[in-house]
Parts: C-alpha cells; sequence; structure tokens
C-alpha cells in the first residue's frame, strides 16, 4: 500500500515502531510517568501560586499581622505613621463558642470585627451569598462559607453565641471568604473541621459593644509599601504595642492559613524537582538500549541505507526519529494522565483551601516543558548509538559484526574454580562483557526500590509522629480554652462538668525569649509535675516533666537561641504584663514538633506574683456523657472554645492513611512502571542477542526450563544486585525528604523498619521476574530452524 | 572505448593490531562503459574489497580509483555519499532488503533519494516482479528477494552496477533467474555492470572475466563468445 508523501524511510521508521511496541510502551509508560509528574506538580505549584498572589492581590491580604490586648484607635495614626506602611487596619478579634441549631457539638469560632465605614480595606472578604451585615445591626453576622456549608446555614437563619458571658441569638446575612482563612484551622487544632470551627463578622460597633472594646483594637493589620523592610516595620509596631499587652508582631511567613499553603507549595515544587528527573534518566537509558540494540540488528540495513546513498545525517535522524517517536507516545501518556493528576490534585484542593476560585489552567509553558524535557532525554538516550550509526563506515556495516570478545579474566579463573555450570557462567560472563549496561540496569533497578523505600518511610515516619504526639503526649479526650485565663480553681468546676472524669490545668504565656542578640517569640507551657493528659515526651519516648524553677526548652528552640542547660534567658513577657526576667535553661528536650518552651506551673505564676491561672483545661471525659457536656459548655460563659482531641485524632489520622495509601499507590505503580521498563527492555534485548544462542543450546538438548534459566537468570541476578544499591538509595531520598520537610516547626523522623526494605526489595523482583517471564513466553515459542537461518 | 573505472596501484591493508591483511596489493585495472566483467576468486582474493571501493563504500589504503574523470580516492565521506547517490547501484549477496518495507517500498528506498529515478513499479516490472509489489520480503522466495535488490539497484538508473555474490545465496535455477535479469539490463540499459562470484560457471556470460588471486589481478580473459544465462547451471 502507497502512502503518498511518505518516504520509505519513514514508513520504516513506522513499521519499525509498530513491531517494537511493546518496548516502546514499556518505555512510554516510565516517561509519561515523568511528565506526568512534572505537568501534575509543576501546574499546580503554578496554579496555586497564581491563584494565592491574585487573590492576595485582589483582596489586600496584609503583609504584617500583630495582637494586643487593647490598644486604643489613635495608635493606629501612628501606626500607619511607620516608615513603609502603606495601609494600617484596627480590628477586634475574640474567640467565643456557639450554639448552632442542629449542631450537637460545641462549636469554635474567631469573631473579627468588619470597620463601620463600609467593609474592610485590608484582608477585605469576598461575598458568596447574601450581604455583608449592616454597620450598624447589633445581631447581624456573616460566616465564612465552608462553616454554613458544613452546618447547612443559611442566610436568615439563627444561631447563639457567647459573646462576653452573655448569650446573644445572631442572625446570619451572608457567606464571605476570606485571604486570611484560606486554610482555616482553629485554635488547637491539626487539620480544619468546618463544622465545628468557623469564622463570625461581626460589624465594629456590636462587637466592640459586647467585648467593652469601644474605641480599641486588639488585633492589627498592616500593608507594606513595595520594597519597605518588614522586619523594621514589625520591631517598630512592636515598640509602639509594646504598652498595650502587644503580643509580637509577625508577618506573612507566620501566618496560619498562609503558612499551610507556603509549605504545600514547596512540597509540590520539591515534587517536581526529585521525581521527574528519575524518570526522565531511566527513560533517557531505556531508549539508548532499545536503539543501540535495534542499530546491532540493522547494521547490514544501515550498510545498505548507506551504499545507496543516504548521508550519516539522514541515518542519525532516522534513529533519532524513533525514539522520538516513543517519546511522542510517552509525552501523550503523560500529558493524559497529568491532567487527569492535575484536575485530582485541585479537587484535593478544592477540599482543604478556601479559595473563591482557582486558576487552574495547566498552562501552555508546562505541557511544552515537559514534552520538550522528554523529547531530549529520548533524544539525549538515542544520539550516543544514533552517532555511532552514522559514523559506521558502509563497508564494515555491511558485514556481519565480529562476534561479541569475551576474554579470560582473574574473575574468569575464579568462575571455573569454582565449577559453575555453563550456563551460570554465560550468565556472569555476559553481565561482566556490557559492564556499563548491567550497571545502568542494576541503578534503574535501584531506583525502583529506593522510591519504595522512600514511600515507606513516609508512612512509618507519620506513624511515628502521630503516635508521639496523640497516643503518648497529648491524651486528653478534649480542651476547653478560656480566654481570658481563668484562676486554677475553676479546675473544680471542671472536674464537676458532666462525664468528666479527669481535668488538668495548663498555664500558656507568650514571651519574647532573648540570648545575646537572639531572640524568639514562644509560647512558654507551663503545668503541674505529674501531669498526666498533656505530657512533655522527647523523641526517643521519655516523659519529661519541667524543671522545678527554670526553663524547659525544645532542641530546636535551643538551637535557636544558642543556649545550652545552665545559660541564662531573658523571657520578656507580653500581653500587657511587660517584665522581663532572667531565667536558666535548665534542660534540653529533642521533639518531632514545636518550639517549645516549658516550666512548671506553680514557678511560672511565682514569677508573675500571681495566684494560679489556667489558660487551657485538660479532660479526660466518658463519651457516654458527651452530649450531656456539650449542652452544659454551650451554656458556659467563660469558655471562649473547646478542642476534641478524639475526633480531631481520628480525621487527622484518615486523612493522613488515606493520604499515605494513596502515595503508597502512586509509589508501588511507579516502581513497577520502572521495573517492568528496565527488566522487560533488558530481556528483550538479551533475547534477541542470544536467540542464535539459546536456540543452539535448545539443539544441543538444554531443556525449555534450561535455556530460560540463562536468559531470566541475568535479569534477576541484576535485579537481586540492585537491593543493596536500592536500599542504600531509599534511604539518602528518605533522607532528604525528611530534611527538606524539617521546618522551623516540626521535623519528620527519619524512620526506617525492616519491613519497608523488604517490602521493596519484594515489589520489584516480583515485577522482574513478572517482566522476564513475559520475555520467556517469546522464548518458548522460538522457531529453532528460523533462528539458525537467519543472518545476524 | 569509453573507461569507466580505472585503479592504479590500488592497495587496501586491514590492521587488525597484531595482523595486517593485504586485501588488494597494487591492483591496475578498467573497465569499459556498458560491459558486463566477471570478477572471479577464491574468498578472500580481494575481489569484494575492490568491489567495495569501487562502489564508495570503503577506502583505499594506498593507490588510485577514477570513475570517468573523477578521482574517488580524493573523495571524503560526504562526496563519496553523494558520488553512490548519483551514479552507483548496489546488488548484495543476503539482498540486504529491509525486512520492514514491501517490495515496492525497498525500491522506494532509494527512489526516494536518487536524482533521476524511474518510478519504483516500472523497475519492478523490469526485474518480472510486477505482481509482488505489496510483498514483504518475507512473503517472497530468494530468488524474488534478489530480484527486488537487483530493481532497487537500477531504479535510480546508475551508471555502473556492482553486484557482490548476487548468486551466493540462491539454488542454480533461480540463480540462473537473476542472471538473466542481470544481462537484460546490461543489454538493454547499456548499464556497465561487474558481477563478483567464485562460480567459475558464471564466467560465460561476461564480456570480460578478471581473475584474483592474493589480493592482485591473476589473468584478464576476452569472451569471444557469451552464452545466456539459461544455458549456464552448477
Amino acid at each position: 500500500m502507497v502512502r503518498p508523501g511518505i518516504s520509505a524511510l519513514d514508513r520504516k521508521l513506522l513499521r519499525d515502531f509498530q513491531r517494537l511496541w511493546a518496548q516502546a510502551l514499556a518505555i512510554a509508560a516510565v516517561l509519561g510517568c515523568g511528565v506526568a509528574i512534572l505537568l501534575a506538580t509543576f501546574g499546580t505549584y503554578v496554579s496555586l501560586e497564581e491563584t494565592r498572589t491574585a487573590y492576595y492581590e485582589r483582596q489586600r491580604f496584609a503583609d504584617v499581622f500583630a495582637d494586643a490586648n487593647r490598644a486604643p484607635r489613635w495608635l493606629l495614626r501612628e501606626v500607619r505613621a511607620i516608615e513603609g506602611v502603606r495601609a494600617a487596619e484596627g480590628r477586634i478579634s475574640q474567640f467565643a463558642v456557639l450554639d448552632v441549631p442542629g449542631q450537637e457539638e460545641t462549636v469554635t469560632a474567631r469573631l473579627l470585627s468588619l470597620p463601620a465605614d463600609g467593609g474592610a480595606r485590608l484582608n477585605v472578604p469576598v461575598l458568596r451569598q447574601g450581604r455583608l451585615p449592616a454597620p450598624e445591626a447589633i445581631d447581624e453576622v456573616a460566616v465564612n462559607q465552608p462553616f454554613a456549608q458544613a452546618n447547612g446555614l443559611l442566610p436568615g437563619d439563627r444561631f447563639f453565641a457567647n459573646l462576653n458571658g452573655r448569650k446573644r441569638e445572631l442572625t446570619l446575612t451572608g457567606t464571605l471568604l476570606s485571604p486570611e482563612f484560606i486554610y482555616t484551622i482553629g485554635p488547637g487544632a491539626l487539620m480544619p473541621d468546618n463544622e465545628t470551627f468557623g469564622v463570625v463578622w461581626m460589624p465594629e460597633a456590636a462587637l466592640a459593644a459586647a467585648f467593652d472594646m469601644d474605641g480599641a483594637f486588639n488585633s492589627a493589620a498592616l500593608r507594606l509599601a513595595p520594597g519597605a523592610s518588614e522586619q523594621d516595620v514589625i520591631d517598630r509596631l512592636d515598640h509602639l504595642l509594646e504598652p498595650y499587652g502587644g503580643l509580637g508582631a509577625y508577618g506573612r511567613d507566620l501566618q496560619v492559613s498562609n503558612s499551610f499553603i507556603e509549605s504545600e507549595l514547596e512540597q509540590q515544587k520539591t515534587g517536581a524537582m526529585i521525581l521527574p528527573p528519575i524518570f526522565y534518566g531511566i527513560s533517557a537509558f531505556l531508549v539508548g538500549m532499545v536503539i543501540s540494540r535495534i542499530i546491532a540488528l540493522e547494521r547490514s540495513e544501515i550498510g545498505l541505507l548507506k551504499a545507496v546513498g543516504y548521508t550519516d545525517t539522514e541515518i542519525c535522524v532516522h534513529y533519532l526519529m524513533l525514539a522520538g517517536l516513543v517519546a511522542v507516545l510517552g509525552i501523550a501518556i503523560g500529558w493524559g494522565l497529568g491532567t487527569w493528576l492535575a484536575r485530582a490534585l485541585a479537587r484535593l484542593y478544592a477540599q482543604f483551601f478556601d479559595f473563591p476560585y482557582l486558576i487552574y489552567n495547566l498552562s501552555f509553558s508546562v505541557y511544552a516543558l515537559s514534552g520538550l524535557l522528554a523529547i531530549a532525554s529520548a533524544a539525549l538516550g538515542a544520539a550516543r548509538s544514533a552517532l555511532r550509526a552514522a559514523r559506521m563506515p558502509p563497508a564494515v556495516a555491511m558485514a556481519p559484526p565480529a562476534p561479541p570478545r569475551f576474554w579470560r579474566t582473574l574473575l574468569d579463573r575464579v568462575l571455573s574454580a569454582l565449577k559453575m555450570s555453563q550456563p551460570a557462567m554465560m550468565i556472569l560472563r555476559s553481565l561482566m562483557r556490557w559492564p556499563l549496561r548491567s550497571a545502568f540496569t542494576t541503578l534503574g533497578l535501584s531506583l525502583a526500590v529506593g522510591v519504595l523505600v522512600a514511600s515507606s518511610f513516609f508512612a512509618d515516619a507519620l506513624d511515628e509522629l502521630i503516635e508521639t504526639t496523640f497516643d503518648r503526649a497529648n491524651r486528653q479526650d478534649a480542651i476547653l480554652l478560656f480566654e481570658p485565663d481563668v484562676p486554677e480553681t475553676a479546675l473544680a468546676d471542671v472536674a464537676r462538668l458532666p462525664g468528666v472524669l479527669r481535668a488538668e490545668g495548663q498555664l500558656f504565656q507568650s514571651a519574647r525569649l532573648h540570648h545575646g542578640h537572639r531572640q524568639k517569640d514562644v509560647a512558654i507551657e507551663a503545668r503541674r509535675p505529674g501531669a498526666d493528659l498533656a505530657r512533655i515526651i522527647a523523641s526517643d519516648g521519655r516523659v519529661v516533666d519541667p524543671p522545678r524553677d527554670g526553663l524547659l526548652v525544645s532542641e530546636r528552640l535551643a538551637d535557636h537561641l544558642a543556649v545550652r542547660p545552665g545559660d541564662r534567658i531573658e523571657v520578656e513577657f507580653l500581653g500587657g504584663i511587660n517584665e522581663t526576667h532572667s531565667v536558666r535553661v535548665d534542660g534540653i528536650v529533642t521533639q518531632y514538633v514545636g518550639l517549645g518552651a516549658y516550666m512548671d506551673l506553680g514557678a511560672l505564676n511565682r514569677l508573675l506574683r500571681q495566684a494560679p491561672q489556667i489558660s487551657v483545661a485538660n479532660m479526660k471525659v466518658d463519651a457516654r456523657a458527651l452530649p450531656e457536656l456539650h449542652r452544659v459548655l454551650k451554656e458556659t460563659p467563660e469558655l471562649s472554645g473547646l478542642v476534641l482531641l478524639d475526633k480531631m485524632h481520628r480525621s487527622f489520622e484518615d486523612t493522613i492513611r488515606q493520604n499515605v495509601v494513596i502515595m503508597t499507590s502512586i509509589y508501588v505503580a511507579v516502581a513497577v512502571l520502572i521495573t517492568f521498563g528496565v527488566a522487560y527492555n533488558g530481556a528483550r534485548i538479551q533475547l534477541s542477542e542470544r536467540a542464535r544462542e539459546l536456540a543452539s543450546l535448545r539443539i544441543l538438548g538444554f531443556s525449555r526450563g534450561e535455556v530460560s534459566f540463562i536468559l531470566m537468570g541475568e535479569t534477576m541476578l541484576l535485579a537481586l544486585l540492585a537491593q543493596p544499591p536500592g536500599w542504600l538509595i531509599g534511604g539518602a531520598i528518605a533522607f532528604t525528604l525528611a530534611e527538606g520537610s524539617t521546618s522551623d516547626l516540626y521535623e519528620i523522623p527519619l524512620v526506617l523498619e525492616p519491613a519497608g526494605f523488604a517490602q521493596a526489595s519484594l515489589v520489584v523482583l516480583g515485577a522482574a521476574l513478572v517482566s522476564s517471564l513475559l520475555v520467556r513466553r517469546r522464548l518458548d515459542s522460538l522457531d529453532l530452524v528460523q533462528v539458525m537461518k537467519t543472518r545476524e | 572505448m569509453d573507461t569507466v573505472f580505472r585503479t592504479k596501484g590500488l592497495t587496501k591493508i586491514y590492521d587488525t593490531g597484531t595482523l595486517q591483511v593485504r586485501a588488494l596489493d597494487g591492483v591496475d585495472l578498467e573497465l569499459y562503459a556498458g560491459e558486463l566483467a566477471v570478477l572471479l576468486g577464491p574468498s578472500g582474493s580481494g575481489k569484494s574489497t575492490l568491489l567495495n571501493i569501487l562502489g564508495g563504500l570503503d577506502q583505499a589504503t594506498s593507490g588510485h580509483v577514477w570513475f570517468h574523470d573523477l578521482e574517488l580516492t580524493s573523495l571524503n565521506a560526504r562526496r563519496l555519499t553523494q558520488y553512490r547517490r548519483d551514479h552507483v547501484g548496489f546488488v548484495f549477496q543476503f539482498y540486504n532488503l529491509v525486512a520492514s518495507l514491501t517490495a515496492r517500498e525497498n525500491v522506494q528506498l532509494v527512489t526516494d533519494v536518487a536524482p533521476n529515478p524511474m518510478p519504483a513499479d516500472e523497475a519492478l516490472a523490469q526485474v518480472g516482479l510486477e505482481h509482488r509489489l505489496d510483498h514483504f520480503p518475507a512473503e517472497m522466495s530468494g530468488g524474488e528477494q534478489q530480484r527486488v535488490a537487483i530493481a532497487r539497484a537500477i531504479a535510480k538508473r546508475p551508471e555502473v552496477l556492482l553486484c557482490d555474490e548476487p548468486t551466493g545465496a540462491l539454488d542454480s535455477k533461480t540463480g540462473v533467474q537473476v542472471l538473466e535479469v542481470l544481462r537484460e539490463v546490461n543489454d538493454r540499459l547499456g548499464t556497465t555492470t561487474a558481477v563478483i562470484t567464485h562460480n567459475a560457471a558464471i564466467r560465460k556470460m561476461a564480456h570480460r572475466v578478471v581473475y584474483f588471486l592474493d589480493g592482485r589481478i591473476d589473468r584478464v580473459e576476452q569472451n569471444e563468445t557469451r552464452i545466456a544465462p539459461a544455458e549456464i547451471t552448477w
């Protein structure tokens, strides 16, 4: 059949590609994975970043935030006068307990004031439904949209709130989204729970009246001029707010919602940098291996092409195009898979991040980049062989290739001394004859093992993290939050609440720690010795009690401040106390999470010269009495919030499990693909090189089993050899991931369980076995006479 | 008579590192326009090497080769490719067809790059394969495959046709068919044809027979009377 317009050489190309479909597909699948992951991670990174930037810009997200106890409004003039400040807004921010009809549990809310003169100028909320509360209304509020959705609230609905000890009925006028709450997480929570935590916007006048904040604010948001020094502004702002109980200003990096998005972006970036290069590299190697074999097989055809006058360039391009076709197939797979993966990620983000819109157009440039890299890696892989083909002198190409040279080495003498069978010798000699190819095959398979080890590491590390933070450190069922602090004697009341089996108090005190020129804002946690519900757990599993007088700090904080046990640090108390004390560091504890600083409850209260106070009550609760407990808490005026740890624990673990299952499945698929790509192509090439040899052995009387031992033996031997380096690579990837995930706030423990290594090895060995069995089927159907007749 | 090829002191030494093989040892030879020459000699006598150099596939160690006025021994690889593309047709012992291309497409491999080719179908018709155009090599007999190879060689209307053991892989009957095609091409198109063989029976169809021995020309014979390929048997 003549297809006009296509040259004969191009037709050869297409037919060769057709003939190689299985191998081409195996390579294209690996390459496609690289393309897909690059597309999804980089694409997600770009769109998330663009969406966030656009959202922040349009809604004028603040650059600097600060909380204080109670600052006069006139102070804002001075704040605005700070050099580099473009705009500043003072707000009232409070926590309160809500009683939402139909919601059995106690709901905690963050209340925020809406300025009287026509809405916020910074952190401008986006109206999603209904209208904003009227500025003069005293019982109208708007809530964040996810909270309304989770609780089935619509404009016009009513609910109750415990405002400063008075229970009030409020009317919902509308739902909002705010750049401040893209990731909405309640106090003490580990992940968003829109059912029990919400943001409530209330007109400034009404909120001020309720909390006795007329003419005052306790939360400031600032937007900086381009080029302004954030640190200078923060220092100046701290100075201004200090007399009014300033709690330390901070930039966007410490703003809760933003820092979560930031870490997600960071993860996508790391993902885009680590995984795709592995896939691209392996594909390049596989393409190289296959093209080099094809060129060996087509030696005489190359000679012929040269004889009839094809130029070196034309021949080189011909083989590069074959690699190009593999790349095109890989790109098609990758773009399809990547687009799907990116959409899945977008859905996941929609679940955790509350954007009013998501700019999710995988841009043309991301597609182009992933495709170009795929073509480049395939071309790079094929380049050496294609150039060799082009450079082969025609007369040499026409002659049959010289048989591969084997020579006796020291190792051979060792092998003969070992009296190994001829088939075993064939396997070992072939490994040594093509050391580079053997090495690359081993490397490819080790990468598959490594990827699996790394994935199991993540699961094990999270297990360890969860076990330490939940099962061992925080064993309370629920936490009651008080704002302001209450006397420790209130614990007796807490203990009398329905279902409460045990109650312990804990005091959180904001402080700025100074050591030399270094400083850090932290919340000092104080508890009674022997506290059993919220304990300090070192990463080696020990339970540590705070020292009687001094300070116990986490290793991360100690590093930050450069302190050692015995050093004295200046503790500047924030939040209206305005005292600085010199306190000795009595101990350092290694922990996975947090910049912990711990003191004895009595010692801290003595230092502050106050009757013992607590900020939270940790409780052990009888689950059967929970409904009754909630009912009572909704009526408790002093309470500003409730955290149910058990529920949080479960949903956190569920989410983690789900993610780990998804991630592990992806990694296993990835490892199987890599193994299949490497092992299948390796075995096919061996079969092609050895068909005559193996057929000769069959003619000489070797059984099918014996002959396939030679074929499969080499693949499996390489797969076995790949295990130890694979474990090392896995350890290294795990180490990199752990290091990369370690932030100012937590570290991922490097947990490597033997089971993880074993699993990784089993998966890869299994996949290698299946790949070589597939090739073995071809060996079984080898036509002996035909093979012997063909000229190599 | 017009001289197509002229060689002077042509020498080719293969250096394997430990051993030096003199494949050609000072060969002086002329091939004339339109003649059918048979190069006869045992294996390793240098005839294939000579053919490769004449065809621009290989380069001489020393000596000179002229194709008309063009000195092949002075050409670089690129110019040699050009020379092959424009002037030379090859036929090989193992046909060297591209397995993944049909008969017609194998011929088109050449017509795609030649300056003034005949249509592929016509070339195949010349060798009597007009009914096998769309068959793949694996679907054809050895003789048919070799005829495809000849069609491929003549499709570019080459000035010279160089055949390396064209019947070497064929039985006598099919071999004769192939020789008939070569003779026909030579007669009808006037293509200068050099046929390498170690099969002495073939010499009788040639205008001239060149005997090779140990890299040298042993003697040259002129056939007063040529016989038709059909009369040849081996």
